[in-house]
């Protein structure tokens, strides 16, 4: 009867989303009086995956056939389904992410789940199962009692603070039966930017909008960020203009981002910009217009020339 | 090719939410329903691909009647007929049923849609409905190409992009820049008024979530203004009082 955690990795550790992830399966699981138990699915390192204890993970299953190796929503599908079926587990817990979507749609389906999506909070059982998710993408809240005999929870990132202990998982080997049809789809080639910090994972985000006046003045941004070991992102005219890649479009209709400190350079704050970043825990704008309505947002302020205010910011982080 | 496409109507992106009836109803009043705006991108390409190739493209819609405006909006931007399953929204499972039920005996080559609503932000209903037919997804698709059966799609993903190849049928959640948003010309506008708008009752389902009631995050402190001479000042108030650096 345990809580199923699906768990991701990111170059053979941990995503910091799946830490988050079993930590707030394992507090579900104690608040239910079972245990937690991680899946995790494609080529991992066992020492990695026993660290799963850390955040509260009794055991880890192991799905580890070569198969799996490439990210495939529906085949993970059929995996998790066939771990929840063996631990007996009606709470599945899982980080938002790009693969955990396209994962947890298929398993809803498959086991006529009750979804609750970008949760933010542990779930109240005093009437019923009750949980607090974001929607209107940040602009409210809802509380949503998942009557269905099986809780899927999708926990929005960045919102649940692991604790960590010494404690380690046992891991197990987990083979269920694959299906031919989870396999159709064929992935011919794959893009990923190298040594950034992915932007959906970042506890830092420094963005910039058309006060850049063109992508050749990105790099005052991305010393910054560097200096940071924070993502880089832009507002969505930015990446219309093709100035820098639609994976950094933060908004409405972008990627929604939740850091610890999300500082935004050159952009005035366009509500369906602030509806993808108002969850961030601090804002910093920096604007030369004194009257940009993000500064009505913001935590911090300056009123500046985004090239003449960010070079010193980087050589204040760097002399910190 | 026979092409679905399923679309939300949602409140307009600059919207400010607030709700009524101690707070478990979104205030709908004064607020412009439009398309959500993953959706418009599917229904774009939906009829580029039938511009090119041919065949028909049919706009599914899960709402009340206050949605047709909407619905009429996507005939005219192109689609030939539309369905709307007579029930509000409860949430993605529901959704995803109904929108199966119209679909399973249909046979439809592509199922399109945004991938995600901008209300509930679930990103789900692509992937149940795939699920309910027993077919595959794919989203979010930022290039949808058709090549006899064949799809060639790049799906964006974190922090890069997939090339994916898969045959027909399909079912895609879709998202910019997979083709340009379209706005309905007059001639348009006038069609859409006498094309085919089939009201269907939904079947009946588990309720398997409720919204108890909703509520508004609390506003921000005022803001910390910093002098531009001074802005190395910033960064030790983010690391001494913000403690985030």
């Amino acid at each position: 009867m345990s809580v199923l955690i699906f768990v991701e990795l990111d170059e053979g550790k941990l995503k910091k989303s799946s830490q988050e992830a079993i930590f707030y399966g394992a507090k579900v699981a104690e608040m239910t009086g079972t245990t937690a138990t991680a899946i995790t699915v494609g080529q991992a390192d066992e020492t990695e995956l026993a660290t799963a204890g850390r955040f509260g993970a009794t055991k880890v299953l192991h799905a580890g056939d070569a198969k799996l190796n490439e990210p495939n929503g529906m085949a993970y599908a059929t995996v998790v389904a066939a771990a929840a079926q063996q631990e007996g587990s009606t709470i599945v817990v899982l980080a938002k992410s790009s693969l955990a979507d396209a994962m947890t749609a298929r398993l809803a389906g498959k086991l006529k789940a009750g979804l609750a999506a970008n949760v933010i909070e542990l779930p109240n059982l005093s009437n019923g199962f009750v949980v607090k998710s974001s929607i209107y993408t940040g602009k409210a809240f809802a509380y949503n009692e998942l009557k269905a005999p099986v809780k899927i929870l999708a926990i929005k990132k960045n919102t649940i603070t692991p604790e960590e202990t010494d404690a380690t998982a046992t891991v197990q080997s987990f083979a269920p039966a694959l299906n031919d049809s989870d396999f159709v789809i064929s992935v011919k080639s794959t893009e990923k930017a190298t040594g950034d910090v992915l932007l959906p994972e970042a506890d830092l985000v420094v963005s910039a909008g058309r006060g850049l006046k063109g992508p050749e003045n990105w790099g005052v941004v991305e010393d910054l960020a560097h200096a940071l070991h924070a993502a880089t992102a832009c507002s969505k005219p930015v990446s219309d203009l093709d100035w820098r890649p639609h994976h950094e479009h933060v908004g409405q209709t972008g990627i929604k981002v939740s850091p610890n400190l999300y500082i935004a350079c050159g952009i005035s704050g366009a509500i369906q910009h602030l509806a993808g970043v108002n969850s961030s825990k601090v804002i910093v704008v920096i604007n030369k217009d004194a009257d940009a309505p993000f500064f009505k947002s913001a935590d911090y302020g300056i009123v500046g020339d985004v090239f003449e205010v960010l070079p010193r910011l980087t050589a204040a982080v760097k002399a910190l | 090719m026979k092409i679905l496409v399923c679309v939300t109507s949602v409140p307009d992106t600059t919207t400010k939410i607030t709700f009524t009836d101690n707070n478990t109803k979104l205030n709908k009043a004064g607020v412009t329903f439009i398309t959500g705006p993953y959706d418009d991108y599917a229904l774009a390409r939906a009829v580029e691909l039938k511009e090119q190739a041919g065949g028909t493209v049919t706009v599914l819609n899960v709402g009340g009647a206050d949605a047709e405006p909407v619905i009429r909006k996507c005939l005219a931007i192109g689609a030939d007929d539309a369905v709307r399953v007579n029930a509000e929204p409860t949430d993605a499972y529901f959704v995803a049923e109904q929108i199966a039920a119209v679909a399973k005996d249909a046979s439809y080559d592509l199922i399109l849609m945004g991938r995600e609503s901008i209300d509930y932000n679930g990103g789900q209903v692509h992937g149940i409905v795939a699920e309910m037919l027993g077919l595959p997804s794919i989203s979010p698709v930022m290039v949808l190409n058709i090549d006899g059966d064949t799809a060639k799609i790049t799906r964006e993903i974190e922090g890069g992009k997939e090339e994916i190849e898969a045959k027909l049928p399909l079912v895609l959640g879709c998202q910019e820049p997979i083709a340009e948003w379209k706005i309905p010309n007059m001639r348009g506008i006038m069609t859409a008024r006498t094309k085919p708008l089939k009201v269907v009752e939904p079947v009946a389902n588990d309720q398997l979530t409720a919204v108890n009631h909703y509520e508004l995050p609390a506003p921000r402190g005022a803001v910390k203004m910093i002098p531009a001479d001074e802005a190395e000042k910033l960064i030790q108030l983010l690391h001494t009082e913000a403690k985030v650096i």
